[in-house]
């Protein structure tokens, strides 16, 4: 059993490993600062990747942040309404929807009929794939708060609706801000919604209506060049990338220990 | 010079004055029938207890009394309960506006983890949103209602503390500050003391003592000593059905009911 344990961390040391000493030489200033640059000019970065996944991972929360919340304090509420029980088992179908499915989706809604690639159909797509593990994670913490807390409010005369923010949510936020923080991780890294959707970009692009690019996307193109220059660049992309999901966890972690407790303590 | 305070008038002002009166009450979950025809009477400024075996309905009626009954799905009341002469059955009355004025202190403390000692005593009020008293108004009150709960001396100087880090007894008197925050006219007590220490346990009992008179307290104990301790009147339940009910000596003295005597003669339950 011990060697098990061992043995499921060793890709991650691996990665890691592996990653730092392919991708530590690339990363530079010019890697944060710059845009890229053609095949055999050498330096340029991946600003423009770094924002645009920040921007897509920005819509893609707005979207998913809210809905999940709302449906999965109302999956959570109200547990046994036949809404409910439909949404939880939506939301378990859409979580294991496979992610180029969900591109192929935005691609034909959001990108065919507007006639071009978008940053906002990128971060539509992301923000989709969101809202179900938002939804059934926020159920849960919601869940684990005590009933009688929530009695406790109806009987100070609180209405249901202020119970359920004011005191239920509430209580549940520090396991909720959790689990939002653990699905932006997880939507960050997303290649597969973003091929026809976003695009990618090789310039400088903060529009929403225009292709953007992101750093999974970019390490994809960068990787199945021929280039040994772009595959260093890849595999800095890839340091970055990684870099970026694991400080979202280490935040996420930080905010379960938040002061005033709640139930994640 | 010594006063006789008779009973029915324990602050030996106001004349006794029925508070809450209970008519025809049926409290039901789903089919099943937890409250049968439930018929009594709560004095203005007593303290009445209500005992029985477990699962005989007093907590059932005593959460009819607030309207928290219905909060659970499937259940439902049918009868009439009076408070202050008004039906809070009656069509069109907010369970919301009923619950102010009818306070609740549970089995086991409830403070809300992720506000500060004052806001927890605050938060009746709180919840009032813009008709909810100014800073300093709401300051005096939880002060006040801290003092009326026994608490203020332990926590005067870290009202901003989370109110978990308090004990359970002081958790417990805590949640009764808040529930007399709203100034309630009647204060249900459902076994408040089940989950404490004897030490807590005789904190809470002294300060339902120095409630009387000031507010109508309901206590449902499953504890007959404690029903002795604390209340002018008690109330015996069984399966359902609220058998008798006498002033406290009477009761555990000369029960008129056989059942009665047979609960508090230990016979069963």
């Amino acid at each position: 059993m011990g060697l098990a344990a061992v043995l499921a961390t060793l890709p991650l040391l691996f990665l890691l490993w592996h990653l730092l000493r392919e991708g530590s030489s690339a990363i530079d200033v010019a890697f944060f600062t710059r845009t890229p640059r053609s095949v055999g000019e050498s330096g340029g970065g991946m600003a423009n990747a770094i924002v645009g996944t920040l921007i897509l991972v920005g819509i893609a929360g707005l979207i998913g942040l809210p809905v999940g919340i709302g449906a999965g304090l109302y999956c959570a509420e109200r547990g046994t309404a036949r809404l409910a029980t439909t949404v939880r088992f939506l939301s378990d179908v859409l979580n294991g929807m496979p992610s180029i499915v969900m591109g192929i989706f935005a691609w034909h809604f959001l990108v065919r009929p507007v006639g071009h690639f978008s940053a906002l159909a990128g971060g539509i797509a992301l923000g989709a794939m969101m809202v179900p593990l938002v939804t059934r994670a926020t159920e849960e913490m919601v869940r684990t708060v005590p009933t009688a807390l929530r009695e406790a409010a109806l009987a100070l005369g609180y209405p249901r609706w202020r119970t359920s923010v004011s005191i239920v949510l509430r209580t549940a936020l520090p396991g909720i801000v959790t689990a939002a923080l653990v699905a932006i991780a997880r939507i960050a890294g997303e290649t597969a919604p973003l091929l026809f959707t976003s695009f990618g970009n090789s310039f400088w692009s903060l529009a929403l209506d225009q292709p953007i690019a992101a750093l999974p996307h970019q390490i994809y193109t960068y990787a199945i060049t021929p280039y040994p220059e772009w595959h260093r660049l890849a595999w800095a992309a890839s340091l970055v990338l990684i870099g970026l999901v694991l400080l979202i966890s280490l935040a996420a972690r930080f905010a379960t220990r938040s002061r005033h407790g709640g139930v994640g303590d | 010079m010594a006063r006789s305070v008779e009973r029915g008038s324990p602050n030996g002002l106001a004349p006794a004055k029925t508070m809450v009166a209970v008519r025809q009450l049926d409290a039901y979950f789903g089919a099943h029938r937890a409250v049968l025809g439930a018929a009594i009477d709560f004095v203005g400024g007593e303290v009445t207890a209500i005992i029985g075996p477990s699962g005989c309905g007093k907590s059932t009626l005593l959460r009819c009394l607030n309207r928290m009954h219905e909060t659970v799905p499937t259940a439902r009341v049918e009868g009439e309960v009076l408070l202050d002469g008004r039906d809070i059955y009656r069509r069109g009355v907010s369970p919301i506006e009923v619950r102010r004025h009818v306070g609740m202190v549970f089995q086991r403390p409830t403070p809300f983890p992720t506000m500060s000692i004052r806001d927890n005593v605050a938060a009746g009020f709180r919840a009032l949103g813009l008709r909810a008293p100014s800073r300093s108004d709401q300051d005096a009150i939880v002060e006040q209602s801290l003092r009326r709960a026994g608490l203020w001396d332990e926590v005067s100087d870290r009202l901003r503390d989370s109110a978990t880090a308090l004990s359970g007894g002081q958790q417990q008197r805590l949640c009764i500050a808040r529930a007399l925050a709203t100034r309630p006219k009647v204060l249900l007590l459902d076994e408040p003391t089940a989950s404490l220490d004897p030490l807590s346990t005789q904190k809470v009992e002294e300060l339902v003592h120095q409630l009387r008179g000031a507010v109508t307290v309901i206590i449902v104990t499953h504890n007959m000593q404690q029903a002795a301790r604390v209340s002018d009147r008690t109330a015996f339940m069984l399966a359902g059905e609220l058998v008798e009910i006498a002033p406290t000596p009477t009761m555990f003295t000369t029960p008129s009911d056989p059942r009665t005597e047979a609960y508090i003669t230990g016979r069963f339950g």
